[in-house]
């Protein structure tokens, strides 16, 4: 009996880890989302760029006597400059110019992009990444704790109140809400609205950096498609929390981490065999279709009709 | 008086349409019977034709409708499987075994079905799909074409040799391969056709009419959930009945292979050719699929290449390279014979 | 005249307390053109969207022909026979005029898929008879000769008639006009005034007419309703509206309070 429980805690604490990654990336998705109203499908390859990054420049600090997590520094400058590349280079041109459906066919372009050239650069095998940190395991009334999880939603939990505070208390939070309120209307106020929306890219991309990190603490590999499947898990979160909400990301994270652990670990049993964990993926879509038919604007969102 | 002038207009049309088809056809009837074709360009020439019915179908979706969705190849899959399991089913029973017509017979049979369930499907995907759309359309269509990939993946009767000694997570094997080109090529034919007087009638205008304005539609007295539904069961049909051959032609199927990633190449054909163009579909399909087969070394960069195109075909040409653009037959047999350029001038004349 | 086209009674809706229209009663005849007027944001919009099933009212009830409307969707609603037009206009843009009136003729237009796709006879004989029936419509109103063009390329007054049109090819009953005179210069506006008289007499249809321009109004419209923050402030024919009290106390604003001025 003991044993259950503490598996069950232990699915929990899984179900966390992988869950405050997810809502680190969604983060991203709904902050772009907010201020452009564009699904950024390449948004989940910028975590693939992360952790090649890594997985490059760990050994480098590793030699250079620093701590293997000091390469975070170059993983999110390096997504940064990744995510306002692809916003000035693809979406602002096709923004300025063509409808919403093309920016979303845009999107798509950009994801298939990233995902092959990583692949033609670094090729389609998946190459290990070196250790970021270890910490020691502790051990909480017979629970096995791994540091390493510890710290993925410790970190987490920081990026998120910083980014609200962010958002919430600084000048360019306020830009940012203002953009994404009306953005012509932001422009008469003396807002940057171009810049704006670059700085958005950046902390967003940043963001999938630190994801990057924290995924890769947990599982040290990089592939070309490393993003693809995570992006789009983050981004049901994203939309399942109230898409464009900055705490709803982080409940929508949250919740589809758990969601996604406790369904491999128990469907099988629980339904007799019947729905195995292999179907795991397939839940967590099935999650997002409920959500967007009953209701599209999220958990924290408001419904809005169009006007007539 | 204009009763009877426009469909003989139209008549001719009709006829010249079929005399053009029936050349192609005697084209390849000659290559492949002289053997000037290899088995290798007779298969990259069924996947043209796989990839033509995918994309014209989608344009239905994505250029009329202008909605992108991500779950063609879901659909594709249901066609593949139902296909498939169905001519196995009928081998085992031994209905419709043997050479020639038999054969043709039980493999139009089996595609036909995975058709109509793919349509079924079709029918209920986009009842709950359809009241979203733009961003969120594609995203929940992608999610339901997952789901129906991996229950698929997880069927007991649907991998290994199928039925009772099927295997949960493997690829169906065994398949009969009885795609044959002749009749595919009449498949190809006949799925243009539908599409074409789909579009050309008050069925096409009722979409088209949906995607420049719903509200505006339904103040027109459009039912236009009836018609967004139908527009989305026409593409998932058509998408079973490719599944259909391209089961046939392969011989086995891997429903990892039916992800959202490929229905996004279905996706870029259409945005190439054109959003709303079938004669654009075509000419996409046709050139992105058998460009990779001609260029071995190209094959390695074609997604990359794609991406990068496809986002330059975004920046200057947004509705896609032909646009609405519909290559005519008539129209270039009046312009040959120099009857139709006058007679339209004089008209635009008196109308000045 | 004479037959009960349009009936409201105690029509009502609230979005979150607030009522955008409430206690809204109206009555039309055959053959009558009735004037819905107000300042902005009085919700006369509010009533047509009431009316064609854009909004579900939370109170009272609507009948055309006697036929309880209530709930029904829009499209119901138009097949039924109300049709109408926007403040804003809705063309399909990309479409061209013949096509425009095609669409909205879609719902008499019989033949079914299979007729379709296989082209039978019931394809051609309906496409051209309704295409004559289209030409015909829009003769009325001077487009017959630019039926091929691109809805979108035709200015402004002229997209407006369109709109016109396009809701006569529903074969409705009642017609719902929103501002159809809003941004014209006094030539289109005449234009527009026969274009109307001219659909009254061929048509015999009940219209209900939302607009700012006081002398069209003034002109055309055998009655009056008013309406202020969502309540029926007065009722009556022209003369009677023009002399009302309460209506220029809403218009130009009693005591200190401000309204905006229809001019």
């Amino acid at each position: 009996m003991g044993t259950q429980v503490s598996i069950f805690i232990q699915q929990i604490i899984n179900g966390l880890k992988i869950g405050s990654v997810y809502a680190l990336v969604a983060l991203g998705y709904t902050m772009v989302y907010g201020i452009i109203r564009l699904i950024n499908f390449a948004h989940g390859d910028f975590i693939m760029v992360g952790s090649y990054v890594l997985l490059y420049t760990i050994p480098i600090m590793v030699a250079c006597g620093l701590p293997a997590w000091t390469a975070i520094i170059l993983a999110v400058t390096a997504c940064a400059a990744v995510g306002v590349t692809v916003e000035k280079v693809a979406y602002k041109p096709v923004r300025e110019k063509g409808t919403k459906m093309s920016a979303l066919i845009t999107a798509i372009a950009m994801s298939l992009f990233l995902e092959n050239l990583a692949q033609t650069v670094f090729g389609a095998s998946p190459k290990p990444v070196g250790t970021i940190f270890s910490f020691p395991n502790l051990e909480l009334a017979g629970i096995k704790l791994n540091g390493n999880t510890m710290l993925t939603i410790a970190i987490g939990v920081v990026m998120m109140i910083a980014l609200q505070l962010f958002v919430k208390k600084t000048k360019m939070g306020k830009a940012m809400r203002a953009v994404s309120e009306d953005g012509e209307a932001a422009i008469l106020m003396g807002i940057n609205k171009n810049r704006t929306i670059s700085i958005t890219f950046a902390i967003g991309s940043a963001l999938a950096a630190v994801a990057s990190l924290m995924y890769c603490a947990s599982y040290p590999q990089a592939t070309p498609t490393l993003g693809s499947m995570l992006g789009l898990k983050a981004f049901i979160a994203a939309v399942l929390g109230g898409i464009g909400i900055i705490p709803g990301a982080m409940l929508g994270g949250i919740v589809v981490g758990l969601v996604e652990s406790l369904t491999k670990a128990y469907i099988g049993t629980l339904t007799g065999g019947v729905i195995t964990s292999a179907f795991s993926d397939a839940i967590v879509f099935g999650i997002l279709i409920v959500v967007l038919i009953v209701k599209p604007s999220g958990i924290l969102g408001k419904n809005v009709g169009e006007k007539v | 008086m204009i009763d009877v002038k426009i469909p003989k207009e139209k008549k001719k049309g009709m006829i010249i349409n079929l005399a053009g088809v029936l050349l192609l056809f005697g084209v390849l009837v000659v290559l492949c019977e002289t053997g000037m074709l290899s088995n290798y360009i007779k298969g990259i020439l069924m996947v043209c034709g796989i990839a033509v019915i995918m994309a014209c179908s989608l344009n239905i979706t994505v250029g009329y409708m202008g909605q992108i969705a991500l779950g063609d190849c879901g659909f594709m899959a249901i066609g593949a499987y139902t296909a498939a399991l169905i001519t196995k089913a009928m081998e085992s029973g031994g209905i419709l075994v043997g050479a020639g017509a038999p054969n043709t017979l039980r493999f139009l049979i089996g595609t036909l079905a995975g058709g109509i369930l793919a349509a079924v499907f079709g029918v209920l995907v986009g009842i709950p799909a359809l009241r979203l759309r733009g961003d969120y359309l594609a995203i929940i269509t992608l999610g339901f074409g997952e789901i129906i990939r991996v229950i698929i993946q997880n069927l007991k009767f649907a991998g290994g040799k199928g039925f009772s000694e099927g295997q949960a997570g493997q690829a169906l094997i065994g398949i009969n391969r009885l795609a044959d080109l002749y009749v595919v090529f009449w498949i190809v034919v006949l799925t243009v056709v539908i599409l074409f007087t789909f579009v050309r009638s008050k069925y096409g205008r009722a979409i088209i009419a949906i995607r420049n304005d719903d509200i505006a539609a339904g103040a027109s007295g459009l039912n236009t959930t009836f018609y967004k539904v139908l527009a989305f069961t026409v593409s998932a049909f058509f998408a079973g009945i490719a599944g259909g051959i391209f089961a046939h032609y392969i011989g086995s199927l891997n429903a990892a292979s039916f992800g959202w990633l490929k229905s996004t190449e279905y996706v870029i054909m259409v945005v190439f050719g054109g959003m709303g163009s079938l004669t654009g579909s075509i000419i996409a399909a046709v050139v992105l699929s058998a460009l990779p087969e001609a260029l071995r070394s190209f094959s390695e960069y074609r997604m990359l290449v794609y991406s990068v195109a496809l986002v330059l075909v975004m920046i200057f040409k947004p509705t896609g390279l032909l646009g609405t653009y519909e290559f005519s037959l008539l129209r270039l047999f009046n312009r040959i014979t120099g009857k139709s350029g006058k007679k339209l001038a004089d008209k635009k004349q008196e109308v000045k | 005249m004479g037959e009960l086209i349009l009936q409201a009674k105690h029509l009502g809706i609230s979005f979150g307390g607030l009522k955008a229209v409430d206690d809204f009663n109206i009555e039309i005849k055959a053959g009558e053109l009735v004037g819905l007027i107000g300042p902005n944001g009085a919700g006369k919009t509010t009533v047509f969207n009431l009316l064609t099933g854009v909004y579900a009212p939370t109170e009272g009830a609507f009948f055309l022909c006697g036929e309880k409307m209530n709930g029904k969707k829009t499209h119901q609603v138009v097949q039924s026979g109300i049709a109408r037009t926007f403040q804003n206009i809705r063309l399909f843009k990309s479409m061209t005029v013949l096509e425009n009136v095609m669409v909205a003729y879609g719902m008499s237009i019989k033949y079914k898929i299979p007729g379709a796709i296989f082209r039978m006879g019931s394809y051609f004989k309906e496409e051209a008879e309704y295409r004559e029936k289209a030409l015909d419509l829009l003769k009325i109103f001077d487009l017959d000769d630019k039926a091929d063009y691109i809805a979108d390329n035709l200015p402004y007054g002229q997209q407006r008639k369109l709109e016109i049109a396009r809701a006569l090819a529903t074969g409705m009953k009642l017609l719902l006009l929103d501002e159809p005179a809003a941004g014209m210069n006094p030539t289109e506006t005449a234009d527009l005034l026969r274009c109307i008289n001219i659909i009254r007499e061929r048509f015999g249809i009940a219209i209900l007419l939302i607009e700012h321009d006081m002398s069209l109004v003034m002109k055309i419209c055998e009655r009056i309703v008013v309406i202020d923050y969502g309540v029926t402030i007065a009722q009556g024919l022209p003369e009677e509206i023009a002399s009302n009290q309460r209506v220029i106390a809403a218009y130009l604003g009693a005591d200190e309070e401000e309204e905006d001025v229809p001019c």
